[in-house]
């Protein structure tokens, strides 16, 4: 066993950059006032946080009063289908989402249908994962009030036409929200010319600290709290605010404003290293697009036929590599992944995707460690396990 | 309890409007108050929001303020308050929270 330890899995989530790190740090201890008191100190804070506010709005070109912090992109997401859904209710119970959607849209829509009466449409993708933007006008009727589609799903790394399915949510007069939890920071985001009402978004995948999330609402449309209690966030979401966590949030935006190109170049020289050579293995198969510029520059997701993803991350955890197999909750409870599922693969063929998402702190030599021990890892495991 | 007045929106024309549906209480409050010292003295402002306790709080609040409570607008499940800021408005009113007229 290796004492290296590589980590491909930054779609679970990134490490802090240190700039964060020592922005947030005052507000952990010294400077722990309410945002919301009303003396000097208090103020400060509340300063400092709408700064965050401001560069977290810049970072996808929105007003900071369109901006609403959130307890991460679970509480957003949440917050977008419930929200939108029932201040529209008296408009229609129809809703449109994905099979591309995160469980923290798909489950929430599970509980407009339960508790609320909603019929919800699921739009399947294709085999290279992508949604169809006719398919999604064809399930429109006249009781549909909100569309959902993920940016970029994080198990299969498509970016999916959401300018294109904003517009027909538009002219149906029905409102469009995307979760952009996966692109951000590696994909150029700009909710005015994307054309959407509401986006979450996340700090822990893009260098930032967990536990804060933030979702866009654009100025204007109308969306029931998920949370209730005091006026915080202008009484659209309550609770007192992760203070550390939003101005973190802040910095991860205003530096990943700054870098994303030179961020997205390196991403792209490793991802595409990832799928040149391991392509080449035996039972090997790429999943997701093989349009390049419409995939998430640091993605790169395979099957392996006949062997089970987890046990890949394991014995490739035994050499020091970290890397995912689909969804954390659905990897733990031995599923297989929704979204391989409705692209067509078999249930036995979708138990073997394996996922590696790569980061700023990544070299070419971890992508040559990866390369010389996947081989191995597959070509042992075949061998000890049950055809 | 200040008194009610109702009118009929059609008829009304704002210089400003404050969208705060499914706000939480007392932004309906502090979002008029904040409309009202940007406003120019004549100006209207309407409020829109689905709370209630506006009923009570929106006249309460011009009385106390010195502003003028046109009336409401309650024909549909959305409430469309008319307030016109005046030459009395109270700039210095007290700015914690449990000072608003807010009734609960």
């Amino acid at each position: 066993m290796s004492g290296r330890r590589i980590y491909l899995d930054h779609a679970a989530t990134t490490p802090v950059l240190d700039e964060v790190f020592e922005e947030m740090l005052p507000y952990i201890k010294e400077k722990f006032q309410n945002p919301s008191a009303s003396y000097t100190s208090a103020y400060e804070v509340k300063e400092k946080m709408e700064e965050a506010r401001e560069k977290v709005a810049k970072f996808i070109n929105a007003q900071p009063s369109e901006i609403v912090f959130t307890s991460g992109g679970t509480e957003a997401n949440n917050f977008a289908l419930i929200g939108l859904a029932l201040a529209n209710a008296d408009k229609g119970r129809h809703i449109i989402i994905s099979r591309a959607e995160h469980h923290s849209i798909l489950n929430a829509a599970r509980y407009l249908q339960k508790w609320f009466n909603f019929n919800v449409t699921f739009i399947p993708v294709n085999k290279e994962g992508f949604v169809d933007p006719e398919e999604v006008e064809k399930a429109i009727t006249n009781e549909t009030t909100v569309i959902s589609v993920i940016h970029a799903n994080y198990e299969i790394g498509s970016i999916e036409p959401i300018k294109e399915i904003a517009e027909i949510a538009r002219d149906r007069g029905a409102r469009f929200h995307t979760d952009a939890v996966a692109t951000a920071g590696q994909v150029k985001i700009d909710v005015e010319k994307l054309g959407i009402d509401a986006l979450t978004l996340s700090a822990h995948t893009m260098y930032g600290p967990k536990g804060v999330g933030a979702l866009y609402i654009k100025e204007g449309v109308e969306i029931v709290p998920l949370i209730y209690g005091g006026i915080q966030e202008e009484g659209r979401r309550a609770g007192t605010e992760n203070v550390p966590g939003i101005i973190g949030f802040g910095k991860a935006c205003e530096i990943a404003g700054e870098k994303m190109d030179s961020w997205v170049k390196h991403y792209r020289k490793l991802r595409d290293k990832i799928i040149r050579n391991l392509e080449r293995i035996d039972g090997v198969e790429l999943t997701g697009t093989r349009d390049f510029s419409k995939r998430l520059p640091n993605h790169a997701s395979f099957i392996v036929k006949g062997i089970h993803g987890e046990a890949i991350v394991e014995m490739l955890d035994s050499y020091g590599i970290e890397t995912n197999t689909g969804s954390v909750c659905v990897s733990k409870a031995f599923l297989a992944s929704p979204i391989l599922l409705s692209m067509g693969y078999s249930y036995e063929l979708a138990q073997g995707s394996i996922i590696f998402t790569v980061g700023i702190d990544n070299t070419e030599e971890d992508i040559d460690y990866l390369l010389e021990v996947f081989p191995k890892t597959v070509e042992s495991l075949r061998a000890i396990l049950p055809k | 309890m200040a008194k009610l007045k109702f009118v009929d929106r059609k008829k009304i024309k704002p210089n400003m409007t404050v969208n705060i549906v499914f706000r939480m209480c007392p932004m309906h409050l502090l979002k008029l108050d904040e409309a009202v010292k940007k406003a120019k003295i004549g100006d209207i402002i309407e409020v829109v929001t689905t709370y209630d306790g506006a009923l009570e709080d929106i006249p309460a609040w011009c009385e106390r303020t010195g502003n003028e409570f046109i009336g409401v607008d309650t024909s549909n499940d959305t409430y469309h308050f008319f307030v016109r800021k005046t030459n009395e408005w109270k700039k210095n009113l007290p700015r914690s929270r449990c000072d608003y007229a807010c009734s609960r």
